[in-house]
C-alpha cells in the first residue's frame, strides 16, 4: 500500500534492501522486470525476423542452392550444439528454480553448468566456421567452394546462384545467434558472481529469472536456425524440399 | 491566465543535487527529459544549416553553388539528422520522459538507469554520425538504398549506419520503458480509460518503436555488412535483390512516422482539452485511434514500393490499406474540432500552435492520399509533392506540436512564464514561413520537379525563390523561441502550479515539480479532462 | 499473478528436456525422409513446438500474466505480418504474365 513515506523519498521505512524506491512493492518490481524483459524479447523476435524474411524470400528464388549449401554444413556440429542448448536452458531453468527456493549450491551448480555448455556452443561453433573457412564456403571476394572428398582431400565445388546468399546467410544469422550467446554467458557469469554472494532467495529472484529468459530465448532462435540452416540437403538432386 | 509570483520555497528537481555529475548520472526522468531537449535542440539546428544549404543551392537553377556531391551530401545529413535524431526522439524523449510518470502518478519510469542508458545511446549515436559528416559525408539519401549504399557509395556509410544502428537502440529503450510504465506503475484509481491522451498516445508509439525500430536495425547491420564484409546479401550479381533492402527498411520507416506524429497528436489532445477547458470529444475514439494508426501503420510500407519492381498486386492491397490509416487520423481531426466548438476557448499562445497543427495536418494527410492512390504515384513519386506532403505532417504537423507543447509545459518544466506575445508572433511566423516554404513544392511536384536533384528548368524557378524565401522567414520562426525561452528562464516571472487552469494530474503538482514528483500519494477519483464535474455526466 | 509464486517440480523441467531432445531426434530423422513438400511444414511444426514448450514451461510462461502472453503471441504475430504481406510481394510477381517478371 502506497504512504506518504514512500512519496518522498528515502524515508526509514521497513522494506526488501533490494527494492527500488520507484516500485512500491517487490512483487510490482518483479513483474515490471518480467514484463520489461518481454517487451525486449519482442525487439529481439523483429531484429532475427529481419533475417528469418531475408531467409524466406531467397529460399524461394532459390531452392536448389539452398539444398545444395545446406548439403556443405556440418549437420553433426549443428546437431550437437542444439543438444548442448537445450541441455543448457534445462539447468537454466534449474538454476532459476533454485534461487526460487533459496538454495545458493543448486544455484551455483546449475549456472556453472549453463556457462559450460554456452561455451562448449561457441567453441564448436568455432570450429564449424574454421571449417567452412578451409573449404572456401565465404561469400565475398574470398569464395572459393571446395568439398572434402571420400578421400578425404578437397575438390572444387559448383554451386547454383544463390548459393553465397546462403552462406552470407549462414554466417550473419549464426553470427548474431552467437554474439548473442557471447552477451549471455557474460550475462549468467555476472549473475552467478551475485549468486555466489548470496544475492537471491525467494524474496529476491528478479535478475536470475529475466536473465534465464533471455537465454532460453537464445535457446529458442537457434532451434529455429538449426533445421532450417542444416537439415536440408539431404534430398540434394531430388525434388525441392 | 494567473499572473501571480510566487517565490518557490520548496527544492524542485533543478535545485538538488547539483553539479554535472548529478545531471549526467541522474536516474530522474524530469533531468533526462531537460538532457534530450538539449540535445535535440542542437540536432534540430544542425538538420536546419543542412536544409538551409540546399535552399541556397536552390535559388537558382543551376547547380552553381555546390558540387553535386556536396549537394547529395547535404540533403542525406538533413534527412538523417532530423529524422533519426530529432524528430523519432523529438516529443517522446522530452515531453513524454517528463510527463508520462506524472500522469499516471507516480515517481519515476519503470527503468531510471535504462532512461539514462537510452540518452547516452542518442548521444553516442548521434556524435557517431557527425563523425561522418565531418569525415566525408554521407551521400545515399537517408533511405541508403543498395546496392549504391552497400558497394558503390565513396562516403563512409559503414560508420553512419553503425551511428543510427546505436540510435535506434535509444528509441527502443524509450518505448520499452514506456510500456511497462503504462502498464505497471499507474497510480491507484487510475484506470486505463482515465488516462490523459498524452499517455494513451505516447504508449501507441511505443509499441511501434518496440516492433519496428528492431527491422531498421538489422536492415542498417546487413547494408553495413554487405559494405564492410562484401557479404553479398542485396547483391545481384550473386542473385540478391536490392528491393529485398527496401521491404526491410520501409517495414520500420514506414511506421516510423508514425513514431514521429502520434506523440504530437497526444499534445494536441492536451492542448485543444485545456485551451477549450473542455472533456475531448469521443475520448475513447480518440484513445482507440491512436492504437488503429500504430497497428495500421505497420500493414502500409509497400506504397513507398509502387515504383521499385513490387508486384501490382502487392501495391494494390498496400494502396487500399493506405487509404484506412487515414481514417483514424482524421477521427482525431473531426474530434479536436469537435472539442473546440462550443468551449470556452482562449486565445493563448497554445492556442496558436494548435490552430496551425490543424490546418497543417490536415493538407498534410489529405496530401498523403494523392501518393497512396498507386495510379497517381506514378507520377507524384520521387518529385518535389512527396517532399511537401511529409514536410506538411512531420513539421507543420510534428514540430508545431512540438512547439505547441514545449510553450503549454515551459512552466511546469522549468517554473518560468515566458512572454506570451513573443510566443504568439513565433507561431504566426512559423505558419506564415511554413506555408511559403512547402506549398510551393506541391506546385513544383507537379510540375515535375524531382526531388535530390540540385539543379532544374528555368521556368520553376519561382517557385524555388518563394520556398526558399519562406525557409528563410521559417528558420527565424525557429530561432525565435530559442531566444525568448531561454531568456525566460533568467528574467521570466515564476510560474504557478497551474498558469493555464487546466485539469491533469501535472497542474497539481509544483511549478518546476519536486524531485519525486508529487508531495502526497497520488489517488485518482475523476475522469480526464474533468473540466465541468457539477452535475453532468462524464462517462470515464 | 507472475510465476513468481510457482516453483516447478524438477521432474517436469526434466520431461520437458527430453521431449526437446527427442524432437531434435525426429527432425533430424523426418529430414532423412523424402515427403516432398510436406518436409518443410515438418521441420517447422517441430520446431514451434520445442520453442513452445521452452517459451510455456522453460520461461513459465504459462504460470504468468495475461499480458506477458499477449506480448510473447503479438511479438510473433508482427513477425508474420513482416513475412505474409513481404511475400505477397514477391509471390504475386509471376501473376502479371510479362516476361522476365
Amino acid at each position: 500500500m502506497l504512504t506518504g513515506q514512500d512519496m518522498i523519498g528515502h524515508a526509514d521505512h521497513p522494506h526488501h534492501p533490494r527494492l527500488q524506491h520507484h516500485f512500491y512493492s517487490m512483487e510490482q518490481q518483479l513483474e515490471a522486470s518480467i514484463l520489461g524483459m518481454w517487451v525486449f524479447l519482442v525487439t529481439e523476435i523483429m531484429f532475427f525476423g529481419g533475417l528469418f524474411m531475408a531467409y524466406i524470400v531467397y529460399r524461394t528464388a532459390y531452392p536448389e542452392a539452398w539444398m545444395a549449401s545446406s548439403h556443405e554444413l556440418n549437420v553433426y556440429m549443428g546437431g550437437a550444439n542444439t543438444l548442448v542448448l537445450i541441455c543448457s536452458s534445462l539447468t537454466m531453468a534449474l538454476a532459476v528454480r533454485s534461487a526460487q527456493i533459496g538454495s545458493r549450491r543448486g544455484q551455483i551448480i546449475n549456472l556453472i553448468l549453463t556457462i559450460v555448455f554456452g561455451v562448449t556452443f561457441l567453441v564448436v561453433k568455432y570450429f564449424e566456421y574454421k571449417a567452412k573457412f578451409d573449404h572456401g564456403l565465404v561469400p565475398g571476394p574470398h569464395w572459393d567452394p571446395h568439398e572434402v572428398l571420400a578421400n578425404g582431400s578437397l575438390a572444387p565445388l559448383s554451386l547454383p546462384l544463390g548459393s553465397q546468399i546462403f552462406f552470407s546467410l549462414y554466417f550473419i544469422m549464426t553470427g548474431i545467434h552467437a554474439a548473442h550467446m557471447v552477451a549471455g554467458v557474460v550475462l549468467m557469469l555476472i549473475i552467478l558472481v551475485m549468486a555466489w554472494k548470496g544475492r537471491f532467495s525467494a524474496d529476491y529472484y528478479g535478475p536470475v529469472e529475466i536473465s534465464g529468459l533471455y537465454w532460453h530465448f537464445v535457446d529458442i532462435v537457434w532451434i529455429f536456425l538449426f533445421p532450417l540452416l542444416y537439415l536440408l540437403g539431404f534430398h540434394f538432386g531430388g525434388p525441392p524440399v | 491566465m494567473h499572473q501571480v509570483v510566487s517565490t518557490p520555497v520548496r527544492q524542485s528537481y533543478l535545485d538538488a543535487p547539483y553539479g554535472v555529475a548529478a545531471w549526467l548520472l541522474t536516474k530522474d526522468h524530469k533531468r533526462i527529459a531537460v538532457l534530450y531537449m538539449i540535445s535535440i535542440a542542437i540536432m534540430f539546428s544542425l538538420g536546419a544549416v543542412f536544409a538551409a544549404g540546399v535552399r541556397a543551392e536552390l535559388l537558382t537553377p543551376k547547380g552553381d553553388l555546390l558540387s553535386a556531391d556536396m549537394y547529395n551530401k547535404l540533403f542525406t545529413m538533413h534527412g538523417v539528422v532530423m529524422v533519426f535524431f530529432f524528430l523519432v526522439p523529438s516529443i517522446p524523449a522530452t515531453l513524454g520522459n517528463f510527463l508520462i510518470p506524472i500522469m499516471c502518478g507516480t515517481k519515476d519510469l519503470a527503468f531510471p538507469r535504462i532512461n539514462l542508458l537510452s540518452w547516452y545511446l542518442y548521444i553516442i549515436g548521434g556524435l557517431i554520425v557527425l563523425a561522418t559528416a565531418v569525415n566525408g559525408g554521407l551521400d545515399t539519401g537517408w533511405t541508403f538504398y543498395t546496392p549504391y549504399s552497400s558497394q558503390s557509395s565513396p562516403t563512409n556509410v559503414t560508420v553512419a549506419v553503425f551511428g543510427v544502428f546505436v540510435a535506434g537502440f535509444s528509441s527502443i529503450l524509450t518505448g520499452f520503458n514506456f510500456i511497462v510504465t503504462v502498464h505497471r506503475m499507474r497510480a491507484p484509481g487510475l484506470t486505463w480509460f482515465r488516462l490523459p491522451l498524452f499517455v494513451w498516445a505516447h504508449y501507441a508509439t511505443s509499441l511501434v518503436m518496440i516492433l519496428g525500430t528492431p527491422v531498421i536495425a538489422i536492415t542498417v547491420l546487413l547494408v553495413g555488412l554487405e559494405r564492410a564484409l562484401h557479404l553479398g546479401i542485396f547483391d545481384p550479381k550473386v542473385g540478391g535483390d536490392p528491393v529485398l533492402m527496401q521491404h526491410l527498411f520501409w517495414f520500420y520507416s514506414h511506421p516510423a512516422v508514425y513514431i514521429m506524429i502520434l506523440p504530437g497528436m497526444g499534445v494536441i489532445s492536451e492542448l485543444v482539452a485545456a485551451v477549450s477547458r473542455k472533456q475531448i470529444f469521443g475520448y475513447g475514439f480518440v484513445a482507440f485511434s491512436s492504437l488503429a494508426i500504430a497497428v495500421i501503420g505497420f500493414l502500409v510500407w509497400g506504397h513507398h514500393l509502387f515504383l521499385s519492381s513490387q508486384s501490382i498486386y502487392a501495391g494494390l492491397v498496400f494502396s487500399f490499406i493506405s487509404m484506412l490509416v487515414a481514417v483514424p487520423s482524421a477521427v482525431k481531426t473531426f474530434n479536436w474540432t469537435a472539442t473546440m466548438y462550443k468551449g470556452s476557448v482562449t486565445w493563448e499562445s497554445p492556442t496558436y500552435f494548435v490552430i496551425g497543427f490543424m490546418g497543417l495536418f490536415t493538407i498534410g494527410g489529405l496530401t498523403g492520399l494523392f501518393l497512396a492512390t498507386m495510379g497517381m504515384d506514378v507520377a507524384l513519386h520521387d518529385t518535389y509533392f512527396v517532399i511537401a506532403h511529409f514536410h506538411y505532417i512531420m513539421v507543420g504537423g510534428a514540430v508545431m506540436a512540438f512547439m505547441g507543447g514545449l510553450h503549454f509545459w515551459w512552466p511546469k518544466m522549468f517554473g518560468k512564464l515566458y512572454p506570451e506575445a513573443w510566443a504568439k508572433a513565433c507561431a504566426i511566423l512559423i505558419f506564415i514561413g511554413f506555408n511559403l516554404t512547402f506549398f510551393p513544392q506541391f506546385v513544383l511536384g507537379y510540375l515535375g520537379m524531382p526531388r535530390r536533384y540540385y539543379s532544374y528548368p528555368d521556368e520553376l524557378q519561382v517557385w524555388n525563390v518563394l520556398s526558399t524565401a519562406g525557409a528563410t522567414i521559417l528558420g527565424l520562426g525557429y530561432i525565435l523561441p530559442m531566444i525568448y525561452l531561454t531568456y525566460s528562464l533568467f528574467k521570466g516571472a515564476n510560474a504557478p502550479a497551474n498558469p493555464w487552469g487546466a485539469k491533469g494530474l501535472e497542474w497539481t503538482t509544483a511549478s518546476p515539480p519536486p524531485t519525486f514528483n508529487f508531495e502526497a500519494p497520488v489517488v485518482v477519483d475523476e475522469p480526464a479532462y474533468n473540466y465541468r464535474p457539477s452535475g453532468e455526466v462524464i462517462v470515464g | 499473478m507472475s510465476s513468481a509464486h510457482v516453483v516447478v517440480p524438477v521432474r517436469l523441467y526434466v520431461t520437458i528436456w527430453l521431449a526437446l531432445v527427442v524432437g531434435t531426434a525426429v527432425t533430424v530423422l523426418a529430414a532423412h525422409q523424402d515427403f516432398g513438400r510436406l518436409n518443410t511444414p515438418i521441420a517447422l511444426g517441430i520446431a514451434v513446438t520445442k520453442a513452445s514448450l521452452v517459451v510455456l514451461f522453460f520461461m513459465g510462461v504459462r504460470s504468468n500474466t495475461s499480458l506477458t502472453k499477449v506480448v510473447v503471441i503479438a511479438g510473433f504475430f508482427w513477425l508474420f505480418i513482416l513475412f505474409g504481406l513481404g511475400m505477397s510481394d514477391y509471390l504475386s510477381r509471376p501473376w502479371l504474365g510479362v516476361p522476365g517478371r
